[in-house]
């Protein structure tokens, strides 16, 4: 069990961020149902509830989702269900049950970096970017790769665009960890194609991704490029499967969706 | 620190740990319908509402309730009894461990979904584990309680 000697809810980002910064152990809680199974000691929780950050709206061309909002709320708006083949909810729908997505929220999944993540598969295949309190704004790919800063998420900024996208998890039972989840997207014959639960953090698959855009597209170069993403990527084993098992599956699923894409119709 | 919440149409004021969940708060008070079996938040056996919404209590500190509107099974006693019984006729009850948190969340269902497909349902009870009757039951039960059999 982890435990919270005292409790912060500030009204104010910056109060938030001064307690935040203020000890070393003090700590921003998200839904808690991860934290819960740690035994971290935690100084200060800080609980973001009173800032209103639970939103999801559209602004200026942007989709912007609090860092309160929960994974449910992903999985049910209707502006996210019509937007990019409605991948984002569908990464949610199979994480656990509806009642643990009432509970958790976006803003912990994205800053905790989880690897078993699916949520950050798909924002990661769409023009995400994270807006750190005191980081700034900076695309979800360069934040994932920065070394862990405190810092309060504050939203997510994802632009509105044609982008066609598909996404998969690979799962051994319903609402169990992904063994491999797969996001593929395409715009103006750009094609990103990103592949988490390795089970390390999401990474997008580069060289693949590049050599797709380059291409015409055929059978044989869709292949080519499911096995380039297989090639170039790492992977490693835990209890829900081998890396060799993850690496076969993720040429066989990044194939499979882009077929999936080349299948949408742009809305 | 202090809560102040509605628990079942009643106004209550609580003491509460900073660290603590809200099922163990409930528990305590005596809302002993909330169950705690997985650790691991994924068995759905202390599923209650806030402000309407199924949620696992295990996994929501209790501060956060402060403000809320908490349902527990004690607090729709009527439409859990109604449910209760299509259950057990489609002996879909045995040891009823799992049963407060199930019907829980199937009542949250009829309140969230219109004529749910058996897909929908499916999916919106994948959070409730039962480890004896088995599914098929509790699925021809709900669908006849919904009027979608």
């Amino acid at each position: 069990m982890f435990t919270v000697l005292d409790m912060a809810q500030p009204d104010k980002l910056e109060e938030a961020f001064e307690i935040l910064t203020k000890r070393k152990n003090n700590t921003i809680l998200g839904g808690c149902a991860f934290l819960k199974m740690s035994k971290k000691r935690i100084g200060t929780g800080i609980d973001l509830s009173r800032l209103n950050l639970d939103y999801i709206r559209e602004d200026n061309g942007f989709i912007v989702i609090g860092a309160m909002a929960a994974l449910r709320d992903l999985e049910t708006n209707a502006l996210l269900r019509d937007a990019f083949g409605g991948i984002l909810s569908q990464s949610v729908r199979n994480i656990i049950g509806v009642q643990f997505r009432n509970g958790v929220t976006v803003g912990a999944s994205v800053y905790s970096r989880y690897g078993f993540s699916d949520l950050l598969t798909a924002l990661l295949v769409l023009d995400t970017e994270v807006e750190l309190y005191n980081g700034g704004k900076m695309p979800l790919r360069d934040f994932l790769q920065k070394p862990y800063e405190k810092d309060i998420l504050v939203q997510l900024r994802i632009e509105k665009n044609q982008r066609l996208a598909a996404f998969s998890s690979f799962r051994k039972s319903a609402s169990d960890f992904a063994v491999l989840n797969i996001a593929v997207s395409n715009l103006d014959k750009q094609w990103t194609i990103a592949v988490g639960a390795r089970p390390g953090r999401a990474v997008i698959a580069e060289t693949a991704s590049r050599a797709l855009s380059q291409g015409h597209l055929s059978a044989e170069e869709i292949e080519a490029a499911a096995k380039i993403a297989a090639d170039e990527l790492s992977f490693g084993t835990n209890t829900r499967g081998t890396a060799g098992y993850r690496k076969a599956l993720c040429q066989v699923l990044v194939k499979r969706e882009i077929m999936e894409v080349l299948q949408c119709k742009s809305n | 620190m202090q809560i102040e919440l509605t628990v079942n149409d009643k106004l209550v004021t609580w003491d509460v740990e900073n660290d603590e969940f809200l099922a163990d708060t409930l528990r305590a008070h005596g809302f002993l319908s909330v169950k705690k079996a997985c650790d691991t938040s994924c068995c759905g056996l202390c599923t209650v509402w806030m402000d309407g919404k199924p949620i696992l209590s295990c996994s929501i500190l209790a501060m956060r309730a402060h403000g809320k509107k908490i349902t527990t099974i004690e607090g729709v006693s009527q439409a859990a009894e109604e449910f209760a019984r299509i259950l057990t006729a489609e002996g879909a009850e045995q040891c009823g461990f799992c049963s407060p948190g199930f019907i829980m969340n199937v009542l949250a269902m009829k309140n969230e979904l219109d004529n749910p497909t058996e897909d929908e349902i499916i999916h919106y009870l994948t959070g409730n584990l039962c480890r004896c009757t088995g599914y098929m039951g509790q699925l021809r039960a709900v669908k006849t309680y919904l009027g979608v059999a």
